[in-house]
Formats: C-alpha cells, structure tokens, sequence
C-alpha cells in the first residue's frame, strides 16, 4: 500500500538538475533527467556523505560533487568499481505534479550504511 | 533483430581487447564466436616473463576468464587453430573440424618466433619465448639440466635469460651484434646494462654468430662461425618474431611483411579486419600492446559501424621487466648528423640519461638507472613540445621543480610497498601494483578506476604511470596520439574546440549531433567543459548552462565538505577599505559565520556558510560595494600585488595601482582553468609574481611580463614573454594573452602545462611577432568582458536561480522515511 505525498512541480525542477527536500528526519534528493523521470533518493552519498542533490546528472546517474562518485538514480547503487548504495523512494509525476511515496522500498533499505 | 555473425581468429591481447573495446560500444550487434590455437583463455603475455623469474603465477595472468567469454555470450574454442578461410562463402573451418559462417571476420594470431634455419634448431631443448606451453619447456628444463643458452640480446632474450637464471640455471646470451638491445639503446647505455647483467651472474658471448645447434637427441650444444663452441642444455631463440600471416596469405590477403591493413584497421577484402602483430599499417609491424591496443580501438569502432575512428600509427618507448634494472628508450635514440644531444652521465650512480633533440624537439631518449622522468619525455617527444624554454634543466627532470606531497622519496623502484603514492586517497605502492597485476590493468584511466590513486588533486600522476611501466613494461600506455575528450565520445579537445568554431554551432545538443555523441546528455566531463567552449566562443550569444556546472560555479561558492559553502568576496589589488572590513565583519556576525581567514590570495574567506543563507550574505556585500572573487570558479581569481613605490623604499613603479587595473580589467572572465595574477613592484618579487599565469615583475625602466607559471602541485616557473615600458602595455598584453589562452586551451589545462604543450615560441609570436593578432585578442577580450562583467551574486540577491538555494520543505512528511 503507497502513501502518495504531493511534493512539488515537474517544472519546480530544473532539467538535469536536482531539489534538495527537507523533512523532519532526512533529506531527499529529487531528481528530474533529459527525458523528465524523476527520481527520489537520498541526500547522502554513500561515500563521505555528499549531498548528491548537488552533483551533474546525465542519462539515469549523478555525480557526487565531492568525490565523484557515480550514482545510479533509479538503484541507487554506486556504478563502475565503486561500491556502495543509497535509500531509494518511490515516486510518480502525474499532471505535473510529483508525488513521493513514504513506503520505502525495503529491499533498497539497510544497505545504506551513510559512510563505510 | 538477428545478430550479424562476427568470428575472431586469434585469441590473444589484441584480438580480446578489439571485442571488449566493441562491447562496450555495441554490446548486442554481433553473435561473436573466438578460436584460439592455445589451450587457455585469453591471458597477459606481457607476464610470462615474470612468470618465468618465479614471480608470478600462469593463473594470475589470465585476463579474461571463461566465465567472461560466457557471460559475453561469447562461442569460444580453445586448443583449435582455424585452418582455412572460404572468403566466397564466408566461412571459416577449424583444425576439429568446426565450420562456421561470419559476416566479419577478425584476424589477429599474433606472430612466431623466428628460428634461425640453423643444422640441429629442430632438436628437442630448442624453444622459442612465446607462449605459456614455453615456459613451461623452459621451467621443465631448469629443474632437470644446469646450462642454458639465450640466443638474441634484445628485450625478450634478457627477459628469459634472467627468469632461467633466477631458476638456478647458469646462463649464457649469446648476441650477434657488439650493443645489447641495439634496438633500444645506445653503447653507453648497454654496457652500463650488461655490467650489472653479469653482476647478477648472467654470461654474455657478444658478435658471436650461431652456426650450428649440437646434439643427437637433444640438444648439447651451440657452435659459433669462428669454431667455438659452448655447451647446452636448453637454447632459448629470441632473435625476433615474424607476423603470424600464413592464414591470411593463404586465403589469399594481400600481405607484405604482414598483413596489410588500412587506418580503419580493414584488410583488402572489406569484411575482413586485422588487428595486433599479424598486421602491417602504413608499412609498419608493431610488437608492443599499447600499439596494438589503439589499434583494437579503432577496430571495435568500425566494427559497431560508428566510422569515425583512425589508425595513424604509434610512437612506442621501452622498459625492460628485469626486477633491479631501471630503463627506458624512446624513439630515435642514435642521433643522425643534424640532431644535437643533451647527455647526463653519474657513472659512481649507475645513472646515465641522454635526450636526442631537433629543432628544440625530442626525437628520442635512452635512460638508465633512474627512469622516473621517461614518461615525461615521452609525453613532450609524442606531443612534439618546444623545449627550448627548459632546456637547460631537462635533464634533471620534471620532479626537480618540485611534486607537492612527495617529497625527495620518488625513487620508485626502491619504495617498499606500502610507502604512498596517493597523498590524496591514501593509496600506496603495493595496493597499485596488485591491481595492476592481479586486475589486468594497462592505463591510468583504468588504474584511477580501481585504486583512485592518481584520480584527485593528480600529483602523483607521474608516480602511478612509472608503476605501470615498470610492472607491465611498456605495454602500459595506450600511446593515445589523440586523447578523446572523455568517454562519450572520440574527438579530441582540439576537434571539438575547432569544430564550434568553424561551424558555428552554438549549442550542446547541436555539438553533440554533429560529432556524434555516444550519450544523450554527455557526462560530468564534458559537459562542463563544452558550456566552457560554447561560453568562450560566442559570448553574448550562447546562455550558459547552469546544470553543465561544477556546484561550485553553480552555486558561486566552494562546496565544503559538509556540504557549506565559503565566500570570498574580491578585493581588487589586495586594497581594502575600513568600510569594507567593517561590513565583512557585519555580515560574518549576522550570519554567524564559523571562521574567517585570509586567504593565500590576499583577501577575505568566510567558510560555513548555509547554502540557503548565501543569497542574503551576498546581497549585504553587494551593498557594501563588493562583488564575487570567484574564487570557486575555473575564472579569474586573485591579483596580488605588494606595497610597491608608494611605500616601500625599493618600490620601482606602482604596483599595487597597476593589480588593481588589472583586476579590473579582467574579473568576472571565465577561463579553461583558473588564472592568477600578480605585480611585484621590483625583483624581490614580494607578490610572487613569477609563479603566476600571468605576473608582472616592476623594473627601473618599464615591466617585465611572465607568464604559464604555477604554484601549486607541480610547482613550474615562469617563462619570460617580454618587456614594456607602460602600464597600457601590461594591460593589453595580458589581455591578449588571456584571450589566447581561452581560445585555445583545453577545458581544465592550466597555463603551465598549455604553454609547454604549445611552446613559448608560439606565444610569442602570436603575441609578439604579430602586432595586429594581438590588437585583435585584446578587442576580443574587451568584448567578451562586456558580458562577463556582472557580479553572480547580486544577480542572485536579486533573485536569479532561486530555486538552486531554497529546498523545498515539506513538514510533517513522516518520519518513517528515514
Ligand atoms: C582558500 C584558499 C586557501 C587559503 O585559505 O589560503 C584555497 C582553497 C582551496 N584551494 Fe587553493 N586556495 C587558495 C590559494 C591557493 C594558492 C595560492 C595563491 O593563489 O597564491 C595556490 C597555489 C598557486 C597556484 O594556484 O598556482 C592554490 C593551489 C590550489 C590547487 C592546485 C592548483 C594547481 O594548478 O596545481 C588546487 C586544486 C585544483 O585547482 O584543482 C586548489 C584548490 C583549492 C580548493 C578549491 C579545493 C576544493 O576543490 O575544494 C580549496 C577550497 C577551500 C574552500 O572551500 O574555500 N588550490 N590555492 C586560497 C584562496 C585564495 C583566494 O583568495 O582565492
Ligand atoms: C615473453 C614476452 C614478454 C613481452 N613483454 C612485453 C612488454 O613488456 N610490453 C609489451 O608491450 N609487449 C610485450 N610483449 C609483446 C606482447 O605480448 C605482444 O605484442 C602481444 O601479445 C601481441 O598481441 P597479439 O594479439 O597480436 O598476439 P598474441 O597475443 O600472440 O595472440 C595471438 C594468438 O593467436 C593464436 N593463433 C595464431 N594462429 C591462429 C589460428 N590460425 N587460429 C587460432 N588461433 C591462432 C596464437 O596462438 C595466439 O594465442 C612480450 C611478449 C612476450 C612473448
Ligand atoms: S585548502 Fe588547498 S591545500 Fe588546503 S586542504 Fe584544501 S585544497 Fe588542500
Ligand atoms: S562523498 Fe560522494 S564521492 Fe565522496
């Protein structure tokens, strides 16, 4: 069962570019590509912590602004020989607007270990 | 969609790095079957040498598994030469029999060692130095006899000379020439390496021709021209290789020494390519990967059918993999009657180093005993760099101007293996070359990948390329004549810069069509620097992209590593006023901004400010007259300037007056890299002037202009451009350099390395020589500054991109998100 928060405009996001949202406990990241998914996952690299909402997004990836580290948005994972993963959050766009689900993805969870 | 059927015959290290160069770019294009002559998977012949000398073992040198061939959904069939090509029906057949059909098909089997036609070379105890099944002969041989043979005095025959030895046996080289390795090296350099060859034990017969191998039912003996003779147990051939092309020739390929192919990498007959040693290019045969290697590159790019990939032929360099022994050779190292010669000798050291040039060039190198610069020349003789400008200390090498974080400890041979090579990622020398062997690697690229060594601040970059050529010999660079500006794509820096220019194309997208870009968006490399390029080209015209930036340049701030930001507001000059102190002072407490500290750039940082705050800090010293210092920006930084005439009792002009016109000149300009400048007001050069991009050093009688310095990770003096006698002057000429620089420098290449790359002698005479090219750079730069000249930071006071400081807040979004 999805709980669908609205949490803003398609349009409130730049193209290939990112929205940092604040909540009471942690900070998400919301993504939107060259093809307008949007993603959700958060704000926390899982290398040094890097607030990934800051990084250049190209195809389904980021870069952290940190270290470079790459993301994958979709996962969560870190790509190429990096290893390490990131909370992901269910998300939609409908009428333009962006919904964020408040169930999380259990399999995606616990691994985000924040730092290793 | 059914799979076009391509077959590779010749299952080695060019023929596996062309499929996996091709995978990467079309994984679903072909169904690929392999057929190899040896019984093993793909593995790391470069190796066998280390394998022989005990130090390695044959498992730890295969390079692509089964499971690999399997996961690739590659056909692979091993212990089975093909023995016939049908090129009417397309179609191969195989020693057991398989037929099967292609639509490509790739050659690449490699070469065979050349045995001399001499009476007894078919005796058993006779072998070449090719393959795993050799040293296994050979390792055989060791544990049963005592004496061995090595015929031929070149890299591979000193290479199993030394493994034989290592195994307990006595070793003999024979070699037909009076220079060892007369390939690679010059006299001096050869006998220094033969001296500590034979204090290792090694014995050498030198001008001595092979007549006859002795022996009934194996081999006892070798005898000389001259009637001499020695005794035998074993006799290794390493005279040479002959290209494998009795395949190709067979089926009837036009072949000369090899087979002949195209810069495409495509033979005579279009569905067949060729790639590694079997081939001839441009009547050349290569016996080294990093050749081969941008061979297989451009292979796999016509084979994905991408079509834009060139061949042009390599310029390769020499390690020798003898554990103890440090040397390198490079090009033409015999110097012919026009070419001048720099030398250094230390025969108490064992260090002896000699640099062939013309015309300012490097033409060639030969290095023993301390071969820690050998990359370097290499790099500057490739590039075909003007030296003239550091002639006179070459030879002590890049690391003499010093290599931040490294200290005097950069012999790297004699580094025990957890001394660190990484001061950035904390990565040392063992963790480097067991990932270098253990992973198969061959490139720094794919070494950064692994170990992040070399992937930060880059200082230890020479450091991690001598690794690689000292583990894996000179197999380790890719030898890139051209380097691609990144993953997405295979034009050069050069190609992309000329192609906007030329066909005026004033956007990403439009760039990225018309050179073909592999990705949609490009990456977190290119993309910065193509909005650079696009920026530099048509300003005024072209907007800048905001989502191709850096965060820094984004944001116009330094992102902290607790994701704060710091805020360095210009002071022109250095100068500043009571005023402006006591808003900076204003704006730190209203903010509570944790620590302020002066800057090593004359000015004032405020770090830990929240991103959401700055557009308010930045709006408070906006009205206190202040505009950004860019200080987190590939932009104009920093113009230091000393106290000059006005003060100081040595002052010659006015300096500190002539850095502030500077900077006023030349803020806001964005820039390949960044860019400092500094005006010391006499040669005590108190401002630093002379380690700047741009630095101006006051005289009694005008300005001395200095330029392409650098004070950073490699510390690089600068290089004298010229002198001029007024202010007006500095201005236009440093304007105009600047322009140069932005035109045509690469993305992220500071000036240092630009003017070594182009030569102090092009600057000059774009700078110099050509009076109204200098008039028409500085009014480009006029021109451009129009645009450039607004301060980002009332722009965002006033509101610009306010969606990039304020997050989005959703209260009550509930806490099991965490
Ligand atoms: C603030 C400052 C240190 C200080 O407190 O003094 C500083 C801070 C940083 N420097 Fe620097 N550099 C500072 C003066 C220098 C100087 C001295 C100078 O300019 O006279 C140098 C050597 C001179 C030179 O550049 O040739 C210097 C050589 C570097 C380098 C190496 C550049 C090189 O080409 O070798 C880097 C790394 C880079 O650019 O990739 C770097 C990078 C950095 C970064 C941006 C690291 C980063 O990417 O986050 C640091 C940002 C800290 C921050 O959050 O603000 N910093 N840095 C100085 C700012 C000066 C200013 O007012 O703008
Ligand atoms: C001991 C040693 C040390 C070396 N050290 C270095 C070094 O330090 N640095 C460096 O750059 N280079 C070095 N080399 C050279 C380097 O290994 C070669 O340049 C490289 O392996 C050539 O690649 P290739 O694919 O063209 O040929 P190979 O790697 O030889 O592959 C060709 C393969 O094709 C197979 N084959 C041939 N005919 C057929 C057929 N009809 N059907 C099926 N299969 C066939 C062969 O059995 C072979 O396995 C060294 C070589 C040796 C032997
Ligand atoms: S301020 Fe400069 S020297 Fe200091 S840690 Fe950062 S990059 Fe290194
Ligand atoms: S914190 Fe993201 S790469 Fe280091």
């Amino acid at each position: 069962m999805n709980d669908w928060i609205a949490v803003a405009r398609l349009d409130e996001i730049p193209r290939l570019g990112a929205r940092k949202i604040v909540t009471d406990t942690v900070e998400i990241a919301l993504f939107r590509n060259s093809n307008d998914q949007v993603f959700a996952i958060r704000d926390r690299c899982p290398h040094k912590g890097g607030p990934l909402s800051q990084g250049i997004v190209y195809g389904t990836s980021v870069s952290c602004p940190l270290h470079n580290w790459r993301i994958d948005l979709a996962s969560g994972e870190a790509m190429g020989p990096d290893q390490g993963c990131v909370t992901t959050y269910p998300v939609k766009v409908e009428q333009g607007r962006i919904y964020l689900s408040t169930v999380v993805d259990q399999t995606a969870v616990g691994s985000d270990a924040g730092s290793r | 969609m059914i799979r076009e059927k391509l077959v590779m015959v010749g299952n080695g290290m060019a023929g596996v790095r062309a499929i996996e160069e091709l995978l990467k770019l079309e994984p679903e294009m072909y169904r690929i079957s392999v057929f190899g002559a040896e019984p093993h998977p793909n593995y790391n012949r470069i190796m066998l040498s280390p394998v022989l000398a005990g130090e390695k073992k044959v498992d730890e040198i295969i390079l692509n598994s089964r499971e690999w061939y399997a996961e690739q959904g590659i056909d692979l069939y091993t212990g089975d030469p093909v023995v016939e090509i049908d090129r009417i029906n397309r179609r191969v057949k195989s020693a057991s029999g398989v037929s099967l059909d292609y639509d490509r098909l790739l050659l690449a089997t490699g070469s065979n060692p050349f045995i001399i036609p001499v009476p007894g070379a078919h005796l058993p105890g006779v072998i070449g130095f090719r393959d795993i099944q050799d040293v296994e002969a050979m390792l055989e041989a060791s544990r049963a006899y005592s004496k061995a043979v090595v015929i031929g005095g070149g890299l591979l025959g000193l290479e199993a000379a030394n493994g034989l030895m290592k195994n307990g046996m006595q070793v003999t080289v024979v070699h037909l020439m009076d220079i060892l390795m007369e390939r690679q090296l010059d006299k001096p350099a050869a006998e220094l390496l033969k001296a500590s060859l034979e204090a290792n034990g090694l014995r050498f017969l030198m001008q001595a021709q092979t007549a006859a191998v002795l022996g009934e039912e194996r081999v006892t003996g070798v005898q000389f021209a001259d009637g001499s003779s020695v005794e035998a147990d074993l006799v290794v051939m390493a005279v040479g290789i002959r290209p494998n092309m009795a395949l190709g020739q067979k089926a009837g390929l036009y072949c000369e020494r090899g087979i002949v192919v195209n810069d495409t990498m495509q033979t005579y007959d279009p569905r067949i390519y060729a790639v590694g040693e079997c081939v001839q290019h441009r009547g050349n045969c290569y016996g080294l990967v990093a050749p081969l290697f941008e061979q297989a590159r451009v292979c796999a790019n016509h084979l994905a059918r991408l079509g834009y990939g060139r061949y042009e032929g390599s310029v390769t360099s020499t390690k020798l993999k003898v554990t103890g022994i440090d040397l390198f050779s490079a090009g033409m190292f015999n110097e012919q009657d026009e070419d001048e010669t720099l030398v250094l000798q230390d025969p108490a050291q064992g260090v002896y180093k000699k640099l062939v040039i013309r015309d300012n060039r490097i033409k060639g190198a030969v290095m023993y005993g301390d071969t820690l610069d050998g990359s370097w020349y290499f790099q500057l003789m490739r590039e075909g760099t003007d030296i003239s400008g550091f002639r006179n200390t070459i030879l002590f090498g890049q690391h003499d101007l010093g290599d931040a974080g490294h200290g005097d400890g950069t012999r790297l041979l004699s580094l025990p293996d957890d001394a660190e090579i990484c001061g950035c990622n904390g990565v040392c020398k063992g963790e480097i070359v067991n990932a270098i062997t253990s992973k198969g690697l061959f490139t720094l690229d794919e070494v950064r990948a692994h170990t992040k060594a070399s992937a930060s601040c880059g200082s230890c970059t020479g450091l991690v390329e001598s690794l690689l050529a000292s583990t894996v010999g000179e197999g380790y660079s890719e030898a890139p004549s051209k380097k691609p500006l990144c993953g997405c794509t295979g034009h050069s820096h050069d190609e992309v810069i000329g192609v906007i220019r030329d066909l005026k194309l004033k956007s990403m997208p439009a760039v990225r069509e018309v050179l073909n870009w592999k990705t949609p968006d490009g990456c977190a490399s290119c993309r910065p620097a193509l909005n650079y390029y696009l920026l530099a080209n048509w300003p005024g015209e072209y907007r800048d992209d905001a989502q191709s930036r850096f965060i820094n340049e984004r944001a116009h701030g330094n992102i902290q590593k607790d994701g704060t930001y710091s805020v360095v507001p210009r002071m022109f000059g250095g100068l500043c006023t009571p005023g402006e102190l006591r808003a900076i002072a204003d704006v730190a407490e209203k903010f509570r901004v944790p620590e302020i500290k002066v800057t090593g750039g004359q000015r004032i940082d405020l770090f830990g400010v929240k991103k959401e705050d700055l557009p308010s800090v930045w709006k408070d010293l906006s009205a206190a007259g202040f505009v950004s210092g860019h200080a987190y920006g590939k932009a104009l930084r920093t113009v230091k300037t000393c106290a000059g005439k006005t003060w100081c009792r040595f002052g010659t002009q006015n300096s500190t007056g002539l850095g502030v016109k500077l900077e006023t000149l030349t803020w806001g300009s964005w820039m390949p890299h960044k860019f400092k400048m500094a005006v010391s007001g006499c040669p005590r050069n108190c401002a630093e002037a002379t380690i700047k991009d741009f630095g101006v050093v006051c005289v009694d009688s005008g300005y001395e202009l200095h330029i392409g310095g650098n004070g950073g990770i490699k510390v690089r003096i600068t290089d004298l451009l010229c002198k001029v006698g007024s202010e007006e002057e500095v201005l236009e000429y440093s304007a105009a350099f600047i322009q140069l620089y932005r035109e045509e420098a690469h993305y992220l290449e500071r000036t240092a390395p630009w003017v070594e790359r182009v030569g102090l002698n092009y600057i000059k005479a774009r700078l110099l020589e050509d009076e109204t090219g200098r008039r028409a750079l500085y009014d480009r730069f006029r021109h451009s500054q129009q645009f450039f000249q607004d301060d980002p930071w009332k722009a965002r006071a006033e509101g610009a991109e306010a969606h990039e400081f304020t997050p989005l807040q959703i209260a009550g979004l509930a806490s099991n998100l965490s």
